[in-house]
Formats: structure tokens, sequence, C-alpha cells
């Protein structure tokens, strides 16, 4: 059974006729936002599967602009009758009250799926999703003696959404994701250390004949025993080697949300106003692509409708675009780059990552350690932070190991790292050729929350500040 | 939630408890809400939120498995579909011999005022007014001052609960705030504030103080350096010290514990803190900002002592966690989990500037960056971004940026000096105060 897209349930008259609603008292343009979410999960924790939960939420989201004010409403009643009232609710609030009447024609629709689905969630009995939990609890405790708990957490959601606009866009994806994540606490004479990994791709149930739930929780457990034996992080700069497919996140951070137009336009960005200059290294070539199917920020179109694209923000060392959305690529008379997006029909767009990934160099990552005599080896970094205005940053390493003499030696604690975007760029003086994707994040601006991807080669920042307790 | 009682939701709530199947347990939440959110830039509105949103939860427990479902429509064909999601879930889920509803425990609610009539009827036009205020007031403190955006924010919402233990009560709430964000140039620095204004209705707002604050944030911050390695005091701002307790209360909960995850499993009646701590989570005390009336599962909210001089007093508890723990519900059912629900530390007797005073060297922290990705309350580490101003001789000095603190935080709390009279009844869940802290490293240059 597949879901039928979403297009086939409205009227592209009623549309129409909402769009023109929209318009009714004077703004350029309207917008209808239609998604339909439907999702699914299921917890072990302390080895029992706690609660099976689903739900399924629906609705519209309505845009109006009018000039330089954006009037937004939204509704769970999908009827014409609610899309109606949304509608004149969202142009009420862009009012400027010329009254004149408008009409809105669509064309036929454009349909898209981000990614061919093999194995559709909803067709997957239940039961067998929780089994996985189980898999992942008795592997993850057969590790060691030391692991004391584990928790495991399956989900996936499929969400069907439509976009029409007075512009006469029209379209349809059909975004389908799954995940599952495993965390452990091991138990030592030194307190307790906790070890996580996940697995998540913009893909249906077959994730789980591509990849293995017993080698993830494995990868889990072995994180938190490896850390019983840590010794306290280093305080202080120092060079820092990142491991491929585990710090996408230090450009997420360093750069990427700088590049976002909305915040360049406003002047809150630190890479505002220099399109064309060296920003980076030049080893850096950076690319944001909605396009990778799979990877956890693929999309089909973005959440205003426009099909996503590859964008090339830095190219070695130079930055070459930044990403926008409607409202921003409309101001500077450009075409929009995909980058529209919203949590739910219950949220405004605004300018967000997809995929965001530096590309391979061409040095071997076992050369990147011999190369360093003393420094720190983050082999998985947590989430961070970013002040865009300023550049400077945050990130957790919850996996991370000293370098002593061009070898990884002893396992370290957990602690921050503290850099600044434009400096840390400047400072990548080795870059491998052993790309890899990273771990599924969950990136949040302004209170919302939208899957993104991030992925780099193994490489090396000159001097990043580590936020340990160690001399 | 407020006594006033909301009748049709409470209706829907009782109609989904009152389809239980022998062996079964329900619990319905039913709530309907709304929201204005204005944000103005460059003295125009740049965008104006309006809507309405509905929601029907259903939790169902057959035989120690549970399973749960919701979705964001009242009808009764939805919540019939929500119900029977619910009950397919919970065949599915594993036997848990502590799965279970609160019953009703006797202890009374204490009220609190969550519904404000004038902010129910404050007018349109003049919330946007009252965004474009602020955007002016905060351009006009300080020259160097540019505006990243100014907002106007409230909400209202609705909520009946009932379960087939007999818990029963609705109610309504609402909130507004208003929040502005800057920018402050010069000689091509740029640093960052912000601030917001609170009340139970617009009217309670001091528009000109958040206005002050914002720009003194990031004015304060100009010219700030990387400061050097080093072990030092800090004194954490009440802001900061709220998100500290935030973590503290985190490792105090029952589920927690019972679980094996809490660094202060096994340790009540033990000093785990300075004798100058005494943590208290009140949401029975008016002037909490997340003060209630009853938590998620229906029990009255009730004042616990957490530590006291020090000592580790108790951990809190929902109706779970409590049975597995062989005690009694805390009152402290946070969404499907545990949780402390208003925090606070009983204050000391010196202001900020006399506690400095005392301190030869040290750093004021005023914020901290990254508390989600550096702190573990699992394993106790604690390392964060900070800004803030040096303490140099009993006075503050040159301000500083781009360093972490760390330590961990079962000694943090054992190394707490002094704490102040400053209490700051913050938007959180836990009330600020400055907060002395020996021997944290500092981590710069």
């Amino acid at each position: 059974m597949s879901l039928i897209d979403l297009s086939h349930e409205f009227d592209s008259s009623v549309l129409a006729r909402v769009l023109a609603k929209g318009r009714a008292t004077g703004a350029g343009f309207s917008e209808v936002f239609i998604e339909d979410k439907r999702s699914m999960g299921a917890g072990l924790d302390d080895g029992v599967v706690e609660q099976v939960s689903s739900g399924r939420d629906s609705g519209a989201g309505i845009r109006v602009i009018n000039g330089e004010t954006t009037g937004f409403a939204y509704t769970a009643d999908l009827s014409e009758a609610g899309l109606m009232a949304a509608a004149e609710a969202a142009a009420a609030a862009a009012s400027t009250g010329d009254g004149h009447t408008h009409t809105v024609s669509l064309g036929p629709v454009k349909r898209q799926q981000v990614n061919n689905v093999r194995i559709a969630p909803q067709t997957v009995p239940k039961a067998r999703k929780i089994e996985l939990l189980s898999i992942a609890n008795d592997v993850a405790r057969g590790i060691d003696g030391s692991i004391v708990q584990v928790s495991a957490g399956y989900s996936d959601s499929t969400r069907r959404i439509l976009i029409a606009n007075s512009d006469g866009v029209f379209a349809t994806d059909e975004q389908v994701r799954t995940i599952f994540r495993v965390s452990a606490v091991a138990n030592g004479d030194g307190g307790m250390q906790t070890g996580y990994d996940s697995l998540g791709h913009t893909i249906g149930f077959e994730l789980f004949e591509e990849e293995s739930v017993a080698e993830l929780a494995e990868r889990a457990a072995r994180q938190a025993v490896s850390k019983l034996r840590a010794r306290p992080a280093p305080s202080g700069a120092m060079p820092v080697v990142i491991k491929c497919g585990s710090g996408g996140v230090l450009f997420h951070e360093a750069c990427g949300h700088g590049l976002e137009a909305d915040l360049v336009a406003r002047g809150a960005s630190v890479y505002a106003n220099r399109v064309g200059e060296l920003v980076a290294s030049p080893l850096v070539t950076l690319v944001d692509d909605g396009t990778m199917s799979r990877e956890w920020g693929a999309i089909g179109i973005d959440d205003e409708g426009h099909a996503s694209q590859r964008n090339v923000l830095i190219k070695d060392g130079v930055l070459t675009d930044y990403m926008w959305d409607h409202i921003r690529a409309r101001k500077e008379g450009r075409a929009p780059s995909g980058n529209g997006r919203r949590q739910s029909y219950e949220h405004l767009p605004m300018v967000r990552m997809t995929n965001t990934f530096v590309l391979n160099g061409n040095e071997e990552p076992d050369a990147i350690v011999r190369a360093t005599e003393k420094g720190v080896y983050v082999a998985k970094l947590g989430g961070g932070q970013v002040n865009t205005a300023t550049g400077d940053f945050v990130f957790g390493m919850t996996e991370a190991y000293l370098i002593e003499n061009g070898q990884i030696t002893e396992p370290l604690r957990e602690s921050n790292l503290i850099g600044n975007g434009p400096q840390v760029l400047a400072d990548i003086d080795l870059l491998g050729n052993d790309f890899a994707m990273g771990n599924p994040g969950t990136c949040g601006k302004d209170g919302q929350g939208v899957p993104v991807g991030d992925g780099q080669p193994t490489l090396r920042v000159k001097s990043l500040t580590i936020g340990g307790t160690a001399a | 939630m407020s006594k006033k009682s909301v009748d049709d939701l409470q209706a829907i709530a009782d109609a989904v408890i009152a389809e239980a199947r022998p062996g079964e347990q329900i619990e319905a939440h039913v709530s309907r809400g709304r929201e204005t959110d204005i944000r103005v830039y460059q003295g125009e509105v740049e965008h104006f939120v309006s809507a309405q949103s509905q929601g029907v939860g259903i939790r169902v427990i057959i035989d120690g498995r549970t399973g749960t479902s919701h979705a964001g429509r009242l009808d009764e064909a939805s919540w019939r579909e929500v119900l029977e999601e619910a009950r397919e879930n919970a065949l599915l889920g594993g036997v848990d011999e502590w799965a279970g509803l609160a019953s009703p425990d006797g202890v009374p609610v204490v009220e609190q005022q969550l519904w404000d009539d004038e902010l129910d009827s404050f007018d349109t036009a003049r919330k946007i007014e009252i965004a474009k205020e602020l955007e002016r007031l905060a351009l006009a403190a300080d020259p160097r001052i540019r505006i990243d955006d100014s907002n106007y924010s409230d909400g209202a919402s609705e909520e009946a609960f009932a379960t087939t233990n007999g818990i029963r009560s609705s109610g309504r709430s609402n909130s507004c705030y208003a929040s502005i964000s800057v920018m402050a140039d010069d000689n091509g620095e740029t640093q960052t504030g912000w601030a917001y204004a609170l009340g139970k209705n617009p009217g309670e707002f001091d528009l000109p103080k958040a206005a002050t604050q914002a720009a003194l944030r990031a004015t304060s911050l100009l010219g700030a350096v990387k400061p050097p390695s080093k072990r030092t005091t800090v004194v954490l701002d009440p802001m900061v010290t709220s998100q500290f307790l935030g973590i503290i209360g985190s490792t105090l909960n029952g589920e927690s514990v019972v679980k094996g995850r809490s660094l202060f499993a096994g340790r009540l009646g033990e000093e785990v803190a300075s004798p100058l701590i005494t943590l208290t989570d009140d949401p029975t005390d008016s002037r909490a900002y997340t003060a209630t009336e009853i938590d998620s599962e229906g029990l009255a909210a009730r004042r616990n002592v957490l530590i006291k001089d020090g000592v580790l007093q108790m951990y809190v508890h929902s109706s779970y966690s409590a049975r597995r723990a062989e005690t009694k519900s805390t009152g402290n059912a946070v969404g499907g989990g545990v949780g402390c629900m208003a925090l606070q530390l009983t204050p000391g007797t010196k202001s900020q500037e006399e506690l400095i005073a005392g301190i030869e060297e040290g750093v004021l922290i005023q914020s901290v960056q990254g508390l989600h990705s550096g702190v573990n309350p699992i394993s106790g580490d604690f390392s964060t971004g900070a800004s803030g101003v040096m303490i140099r001789n009993g006075k503050t000095a040159e301000p500083i940026r781009e360093f972490t603190i760390a330590s961990t935080l079962q000694r943090m709390l054992l190394d707490v000096q002094a704490i102040g009279n400053d209490v700051d009844w913050l938007p959180s869940r836990a009330a600020g105060v400055t907060l002395v802290i020996n021997d944290v490293t500092m981590s710069g240059e």
C-alpha cells in the first residue's frame, strides 16, 4: 500500500479560490501549504518496551505577503470552509485594505517523491519494528559486564505535503523517514559513562535490510565502555583531528547558519557582503544538497514548493553563494535555492540547510593523525550552537581521544569545543580523502526543528579551544 | 490550569474514558489553543501569525502494557480512531509490572492565577504597537545598536483531563511576553544581546527595562578578549544559575534513579552539596513562572525540599517511578516522564555586587552556550561555552568571550561558596540567583 499524493485529495479550483481569498486585501502573494503526517514510534528502556505510540497531524498553513508584511494562519480543518477562514485570517493579518478582487490560476501539479521508498513503514507490522528494539537491547547488554542500562528507540514518519501559491506553483512531495537510536550506560569505578549512536535515512523500512541494528547497538555500548577509563579532557587551545562522518556539525555551526540569506540580509552574519572573498582554507569546498536522496536532510521539494538543489556555497575557500528562500530570493530578484523549509503546517518557512558537507581532500586519514604531535582526535561530535552575528560557536565531543606523538592514545571525558567560525575555517590545514556522511540530525532555528544531514572527510583544525579540566 | 471548567472539552475526555473495557486503564487529555505571534523589523510588521489548534492524546494500559496515540482533531470519529490506535499500540508493548495511572492521593490543589481577562481581550493593534515600541526603545538606548528583531507573543489554552482512576479536571491558562534581540557594532566588531518583558498581561511589561538590558548585554561585550586558561572562581549570573539548576534537577529525577541513570542514586541522607545549598521544587509558589496546580497525571502540584543544608532529602517521582521505588508520587509527572517543575535555591544575604567585592580574582559568567552538548547529567561532566567579565580586586574588569568553563556537577555543588539575595523569577523551570563556585577550569588561550 502506498499513500496517494495529496493533490488527489484537493480540488485545484478550491485551492485557487483559497489563494484568491488570501490576496483579497491587496497582497501580492498568497500560498497554501497542506501537510498530512503520520508517525509511529516505540521505545525500549530498562529491558521493557515501555510505550508504543502513533500520531496523525494534518492541517494547512496559509501565508499572505503584502509588501514587507507576512500574514500567516494555520488550521487543522482542511475543508474548503476551514481553508477559506484561515486565508481570511492571514489576509487580514497582512492587510493594507485595497479590497481588489484577485484571481489565481494553477497549472498541472508537479509531483515529487524525494526517494523511491521500497518498504513503506505503514506496510510493516508494528511487531517487526518492536523486535528491533529487543535486538538492540540484547546486543548492547552482551558487549560488556559494565553495561548497566540500555535504551533504544524506533520511529518512522511519512509526511505528505502540497504547496500551491499565487505565482502558479503547484507541487507535492512525499517524505518518508526512518530512524533508530541506541544509548547505553556503563558503570565503573570512576562513575557512569554514556554511549550513543543513531541510524536514520530518508527511506522506508528497507533501512534495516541495508544497515545493522546490532552493529549500531554494539557501537553505542563500546563507546560507553571505552569512556570508563577516560581521563579528563585537556583545557586550552590545540590541534584537533575530526574523524570522517563525525564532524559535519562543525561546518553546520561554523558557517552553515551564517550562509542563510535571512540572517545575511539583517547583517546578522559574519559572512554578509563577502561573496567572492576567501572565507576558508583553500582546501574547503562546502555544498548544501537537498537532492542527496536517502540522506536525512533530503527533500524532493522544499516547503515552499521549489525543487531541491545542489548548491555550492564555498568553492576552494571562496564564498560563492548563500542559501535562499522565497522572500529573500524575490527581494534580490533571483531564483530560490530550494532551502525554504518549515517544521510543520503550524510554522512559517525560513532559510534552512538540508544536507551540508565538505568535499574530499587528498590526505590519507592515518597520515593526518601521524602528522599531529599532540592534540585531540574526535571520533564523535555531539550537538552545537552558533551566534551567527559574532561567528562564535560551541559543539560537544561525545567520543574523543588524546593524540600523542602522532598516535591515538587515551580516551577522554566529554567536553565542549569552542571556536570562531571564520577563524576555524581558515585554520583547516589537512583534509582527508575518506568522505562520509554523519549521523541524522535535527537543526533548530527560531524554535523550529527540521531534519538535516552533514558530512566531511577526516580533517585537522590547527587550533581549537578544548573545554576540559586537565592542565 | 485554573479551576474554571471547560465543559465541552471535559465532555470529550469523559466520553473517551467511558469507553474503557474491563481490565483497561485509560487517560484522555483534550486541548484547544490559540496563539498570536508578531515580529517587527525596522518599524514594519514583518510577520503576524494568528492561529488555532486542538488535539486529543490517549494513553491505554492493558495488563501492564502501555500504548499511546494522538491526533490534531476533536470530532468523535477522530478520537475513536485515536483510542483504537492506542489500544492496538498497547497490545504491542512489553509487560511492565509497574505501569499504571496515578490514583487520587487526597493532596489538595493550591489554586493559582493562570488566566488573565485583560490579556484575553487585549487589542491586536496595541500588540503590534508594543513590538514597535520595544524596537524604538532599544534603538534609542545606545547609538551602536542595530535591531535583529522585536517580538510580541501570546498564547491561550484550554485543557481537560480524565482517567479511569477517577481523576478529572479542566481549566484554562494564558500568557504573553515581548522580546528583543539586538546587535552592537564598534570598530568592525559585532556583539549581540537580547531581553524580554513579562507580565500577566501586556500592561505589566517593562519595555524600557528590556530595551536597556538588551542593549547593555551587547555593548558590554564590545572589545571582549579571549582569556587565558586557568582554574578560577566563577560568579554565575541568575540566568546562568537557572540553567545550572535545571540540570541538577534532572539528576534528582526518580525515574533516572530507579533505572540506574542518576549520579545521586543511593545517596539519600548524604552531603551532596555545600551546606549553603537548600534546593526546593515548589510549583505552588505563585511567584514561579512555571507555577501550576496539577502535574501531567492530574495529581496536585506540591512543595518538595530536595536538598536541605547540603544533604540530599528526596528524589522527585511520578506514580510510575514511585511504585518502582516503593514510595509515593511527589506530584512531578511531566509529559510522559518525571521532572522538577519550579526549582528555587534558598537565597543568601548579599547582593551580586557585594559578593564580587569579596573576590580577588575570578570571572562573572553572564551567558553560557552549548549546555545541551557539553553537559552529561549521567556522568556529571560539565563543560560549556561562556562569555562574561573578569573580576579583579573585588571589581568587574574587562569583558571576555570565546572560552569554556568546566568541572563536574558533583564538584560544583560541593564547591558553592556563596549564594546571592537577588532571586529572579525567570521564565524557566528554575528561578535564578547569583551563585559563586570555586575551582572551575576556564579554557581560553
